[in-house]
Order: C-alpha cells, then sequence, then structure tokens
C-alpha cells in the first residue's frame, strides 16, 4: 500500500483460528523489525506493516517476509488476558434494551445473561482509539443498527450492531443498539501503553447494579480501582 | 527562556503539527501529523531546525498572532499573504521576530495549507509522543482567540546563514498526484479502471484533515471488504461511488474498498488542493 506499507492478505474470513495465526505472524514480523521505524497492524483477516519512511527496496522486504513466514508453524497465542469489565445494564444507560427485549422476544434477564456469558475475542482495535472489535457475541443477540444513528451516544456505552458488540471509547455520533454502561477507561492516552487490551486477548462482561457503578467510578477517579484479569490458557 | 505566541484572532483552522503519532496504530490512535510534510521539511530546515520540529498548520483564512520575544520563524507551503506588523512577508525566508510583533494573513494567493515554523519548534504538549493536535487526544483540537502557544525565546544570533536554499514550488501547483494501485483496484471493471487513469476529478468542499471527498460519482458494484486496514492516502470507493481520498488524520481501519493509494508526495500535493481544484491520477505502477 503505497511507498510506507506493506499489505499482507489473508482468505476472507473472520475466525479465531485465523487470528491466531495473524498474530503469530505479527510476532515474528514485530522480532524481525525495529519497533521504533515500522509498526505491524493486524484486522480480521490482514496484516499491515507500516514504515515510518519510505521502503527502499520493496523486493528486498518482501522476499525477508516470505522467508519468516515460510519457516513458521502456528504457535499458540502468547500472554493472552482476560479482562473482567463491568457493565451496568439499567435503565438509565441501557436505552435500547426494552426495543432488543421487544424484537427478539427475550426477558431484560436473559438479554443480560446472553451477553455476559460468552468470553469475547478482541479481534483488533479500530474505528476510534480504544475501540476494541469483539467476536463471539451470542446469534440469539444479533440485531441490526438503528435505522437513525444517534447525534451523541455516552463514553463507555456498551452496545449492540449486527454480530458485533462494544464499548464506545469517547462519546460520539453511533447506530448500535445500547444495552449498558461500562464505567472503566480502559484506553488513557497519559499511559504508555494507553491501552491494556490488545488483539488475541479476551474480554467477559459482569452486571453491576447503579450503586456498584458509582462506586466503581469513584474507585477509577480516585485512582483505586483495579480491572479484574487474569491469564487465559487457550 | 519561556516565550508565548498568543491567539487574537483564531482563523478558519489552524492546529499545532509535527510528523505525527507512531506506535499506537494498534490501538486504533490516528497517525495524525502535518498534512504537507514538503512544507514542514522546507519551514523547518530554512530555520536549521530538527526536521521535526512542531509548526502551526494554517488552512486558508489565517489567524492573528502577538508575540512575546523575540525568535526567528519560517513560512512555507501555501501563500496566504503574510504580514508582520504592517509590512509584507514572503514565504520561505528567516523572518526576525521582536518582543510585541503582530503576525496577520490577508488574502489566500496558492495552496490550502501554510505552514510557521518556529526557532527550535513550539513547545506545546506531547501526547503519545507527538506534539500533532487531535480531538480527545490532545487538550485542544484547533486554535481559539486568547490560546497561549509556548516556544523558547532566543536573542542571540546563533548563526547567520545567507546560503541561498532553491525551492520548488511547483507541486502547490500541479493537478497530478502520483498513486499506485490499492488492494481492490483489480476488482474494478476495466471501465472504471480506465476511468480513474484518465479523467480529471474535482475536490469536493467536504475535505479535512481526516479525508478529501472527490466530487465525481463513479457508479460501482463493488463489495465492501471486511474491515481492514487503511492508511493516509488510501483512496476509498463507497457503494454510492464518491471516492474519499484518506488524509492525515484517518482511522486506521474501513470497510469500504480501497482502489488507490497516494504515494507520499501525492498525499502533500492533496493537502495543498481547495474546494473546486481539479486532479488527476497517474500510474506509478
Amino acid at each position: 500500500m503505497g511507498e510506507r506499507g506493506i499489505l499482507i492478505e489473508f482468505e476472507p474470513e473472520i475466525s479465531e483460528r485465523l487470528l491466531r495465526k495473524l498474530l503469530f505472524y505479527k510476532n515474528k514480523l514485530e522480532e524481525f523489525y525495529d519497533e521504533v521505524n515500522v509498526e505491524v497492524i493486524n484486522t480480521y483477516n490482514s496484516l499491515l506493516i507500516s514504515y515510518m519512511f519510505s521502503i527502499e527496496n520493496v523486493y528486498n522486504e518482501v522476499s525477508a517476509i516470505k522467508e519468516l513466514f515460510g519457516e513458521a508453524k502456528i504457535g499458540k497465542i502468547n500472554n493472552q488476558q482476560i479482562f473482567h469489565l463491568p457493565v451496568c445494564y439499567e435503565e438509565e444507560f441501557g436505552w435500547d434494551l426494552e426495543y432488543i427485549s421487544k424484537e427478539k422476544k427475550l426477558s431484560k434477564e436473559v438479554i443480560i445473561q446472553l451477553h455476559t456469558k460468552p468470553f469475547y475475542t478482541v479481534f483488533f482495535t479500530g474505528f476510534l482509539p480504544g475501540f476494541l472489535y469483539l467476536g463471539g457475541l451470542d446469534k440469539k443477540l444479533q440485531i441490526s443498527r438503528r435505522n437513525e444513528p444517534r447525534m451523541k451516544i455516552e463514553k463507555g456505552a456498551v452496545g449492540i450492531g449486527e454480530n458485533q458488540t462494544g464499548i464506545y471509547p469517547k462519546s460520539s455520533p453511533g447506530g448500535w443498539q445500547i444495552l449498558g454502561n461500562c464505567p472503566v477507561q480502559f484506553f488513557d492516552k497519559n499511559n504508555d501503553p494507553p491501552c491494556e487490551i490488545l488483539a488475541g486477548d479476551k474480554v467477559k462482561f459482569y452486571s453491576v447494579s447503579k450503586e456498584e457503578f458509582e462506586e466503581i467510578s469513584e474507585q477509577i477517579s480516585e485512582g483505586t480501582f483495579q480491572l479484574k484479569k487474569e491469564n487465559y490458557e487457550g | 527562556m519561556k516565550a508565548e505566541v498568543e491567539i487574537l484572532h483564531p482563523g478558519l483552522f489552524s492546529t499545532i503539527q509535527d510528523f505525527g503519532r507512531r506506535g499506537f496504530q494498534k490501538y486504533g490512535v490516528p497517525l495524525s501529523g502535518v498534512m504537507d510534510r514538503i512544507a514542514l521539511k522546507t519551514a523547518n530546515l530554512i530555520l536549521q531546525n530538527q526536521a521535526d520540529a512542531a509548526v502551526m498548520e494554517i488552512t486558508q483564512m489565517g489567524p492573528k498572532l502577538k508575540f512575546s520575544a523575540a525568535t526567528k520563524i519560517a513560512i512555507s507551503g501555501a501563500h496566504l499573504s503574510p504580514k508582520l506588523n504592517d509590512t509584507e512577508i514572503d514565504n520561505n525566508e528567516v523572518v526576525k521576530i521582536h518582543e510585541g510583533d503582530i503576525l496577520s494573513f490577508g488574502r489566500p494567493e496558492y495552496g490550502m495549507r501554510s505552514y510557521l515554523a518556529i526557532l527550535d519548534g513550539f513547545k506545546t504538549e506531547k501526547v503519545l509522543g507527538s506534539r500533532s493536535w487531535y480531538e480527545d487526544i490532545t487538550s485542544h483540537e484547533k486554535f481559539e482567540k486568547g490560546m497561549k502557544l509556548q516556544y523558547e525565546a532566543s536573542e542571540e544570533e546563533k548563526y547567520e546563514t545567507h546560503a541561498a536554499i532553491k525551492f520548488d514550488n511547483e507541486y502547490l501547483n500541479s493537478e497530478v498526484i502520483e498513486v499506485f494501485p490499492g488492494p481492490e483496484f483489480e476488482k474494478l471493471p476495466e471501465t472504471l479502471k480506465s476511468h480513474l487513469r484518465q479523467s480529471k476529478f474535482s475536490i469536493d468542499k467536504n475535505n479535512n484533515r481526516m479525508a478529501i471527498q472527490l466530487s465525481e460519482l463513479l457508479e460501482n458494484e463493488l463489495q465492501p471488504i471486511i474491515t481492514g486496514p487503511v492508511l493516509p492516502g488510501t483512496v476509498q470507493l463507497t457503494p454510492g461511488g464518491k471516492l474519499i481520498v484518506l488524509m492525515r488524520d484517518c482511522q486506521t481501519t474501513g470497510g469500504y474498498p480501497r482502489v488507490l493509494q497516494l504515494s507520499e508526495k501525492g498525499i502533500n500535493m492533496m493537502a495543498q488542493k481547495k474546494a473546486g481544484d481539479k486532479v488527476r491520477f497517474l500510474f506509478k505502477s
């Protein structure tokens, strides 16, 4: 892609198997390159090697990459973590719970149960700083986007759009159906790295009451909140 | 000594920029940085600054600025009729600034974005390795009246240079933009491929640091792609037929087919186009 990017595309699918392969190669590339001048990012089925400066000899680069890919036997993803994120599904935040409940003929309790059960896979971050593309939404909860997007969705809003679920890292316009709100600010521009959650990690939601939500918000502003996380043995 | 530029009038849209944020695309953070890197390098070179020292990026209607202490500046890129106090000054030369001097801009002569470099660069906040302004990453997203921008005052003559540097302003006016075929170019039917190779396109009024839209519509039946990586210079084609040239503040991923990729020089040239200007694409390979 131009003079500063090499795009490597894989089969057009969205799967854990492919993600494992991408992250394995991404790791290889990161070991091979100097991190200061090159950044490797993945999406569902692509790796982009993004160079700070124009590539001098693209043929050398491509043959080096081919060599790296040739020898590789796909291993498992290193250092995967599970992050447990609190979500308040109460009325104040769950703007579209009523609508989803009617559309899907599910009680609010069942919706919350279905939404908090899976270990969602983080495929990559994109769209906005800190916006995680999560896979693994229960089919029963898949629902189309709103016909008219809202002008403003609150920061932390947790929503569903088609087969995806996610959290708005900042207030922005958006068309997803909103279920609740997550008080944890997991993207912080003042930290380096600004986000602990990365491609390959898992996210699991747990339901909290309005009181607990406020308690957590307070702990976050005081800097005493501990994000629950553990190693994931996939 | 610490010094400040005070913004007396913000103008249309100005920001502080450097080469941008590297290493945070994986967190969804745009690269940002100056739209036109040629002008940034030129302005910094004139002052013998570091190549990536932070500069002002000024769009079309410039701001009115007051300097609190002596320094030197150089302006490059678009010509927006700059004036120091009441005297017109030229682009691409060292301009001495004294305490209390007022810099303003007038009629846009050519180009879209002008770059003002200052001795040793602006010392505004650095977030995630860069001083480039971007909504919600830095505290500010554009100039506002009363804002103050930090720099280091410099009284002494560190050096005196008389060496003439020759500047090639041709890129500011040329309508030929160098491109490579994008990842989805081959999915286009032959008619659209040759249309992209031969036709002229106009810059739409919808254009900013994130993207520049082209006015002509390209009827197509291309399928959306699975959300994939995009870069500054990626040209997307929407189902409605819009060509969208992504620029420095673009998102890191996108789902529209990527039909072209501008060369580095092409991006810099695109950054200097204004609504109504024409461009045509020259394929490099």
